[in-house]
């Protein structure tokens, strides 16, 4: 069993289960700003210095991830549906391209954001 | 010995006794996912760097609140199909099973019913 290397689709597989679990579980998170927001200024501000703090963004940048990954697997899935791109020599670069592009565009979100609100002041 | 056809048996019915409801569905919210999400990032990130105040009425604002629900419709729907198969897929004590199939929807609705009831106070301002 030491020799078997794991396929990329399987563990694209894997990796989908896994972010939609991360994704899940994160959306307490999407829940608590959006009440924080409407309970008012204070519970807002903490909140804001929560997330706002280095493992606060460390685990959104997760998240981010986590997203843009389980969105990317979940388009190759759809077409996967439609019977495309399932040859030996497709499947397998179709897999490798949804996590080269959860990585890349992740990264790319984060610049945005940081261009948006000036670095890391905010 | 049962009278009814290997097809009647079957049909409409599967490991999850819903036939390919939950498939059609999962598909469904998926679909629906990708634009909702996107205009959920682009949401979220438009509003980096403003106060309160000003996050709150863009938050109630009609455009911005019902994008957001819809949002949270979809995606809480796919949570919920996704995490079950999940769990008919590694919990295979029937009673485990059950349990956390019922925690699943409570989630959900908990997670999901809160997001809705916070987007609905900052529209209607009570």
């Amino acid at each position: 069993m030491t020799i078997y290397r794991w396929p990329m689709t399987m563990a694209m597989s894997i990796a989908h289960r896994v972010t939609g679990t991360g994704l899940y579980f994160g959306m307490i998170l999407f829940a608590w700003w959006l009440l924080a927001v409407a309970a008012g200024p204070n519970a807002y501000a903490t909140f804001q210095s929560v997330v706002g703090s280095w493992i606060g963004r460390l685990v959104l940048f997760g998240y981010t991830w986590a997203l843009i990954h389980h969105m990317l697997g979940g388009i190759r899935h759809l077409i996967w549906d439609t019977i495309h791109l399932l040859e030996p020599g497709e499947r397998d670069w179709v897999a490798r391209a949804t996590l080269l592009g959860s990585v890349t565009l992740t990264i790319l979100i984060w610049l945005l954001m940081y261009f948006t609100t000036g670095g890391l002041r905010s | 010995m049962t009278m009814r056809t290997p097809l009647a048996r079957v049909r409409g019915l599967g490991a999850s006794r819903t036939g390919t409801e939950h498939f059609w569905w999962q598909r469904l919210t998926a679909v629906a996912n990708v634009p909702l999400t996107i205009a959920a990032v682009v949401i979220i990130i438009s509003l980096l760097g403003r106060n309160h105040a000003a996050t709150a009425q863009i938050l109630g604002s009609p455009l911005i609140a019902i994008l957001l629900l819809l949002f949270i419709l979809s995606v809480c729907g796919h949570m919920r199909i996704g995490m079950q198969v999940i769990i008919e897929d590694y919990v295979h004590d029937e009673k485990s099973k059950i349990a956390l199939i019922m925690l699943n929807v409570f989630y959900v609705f908990a997670v999901g019913l809160a997001s809705i009831y916070a987007i609905l106070k900052l529209s209607f301002g009570v």
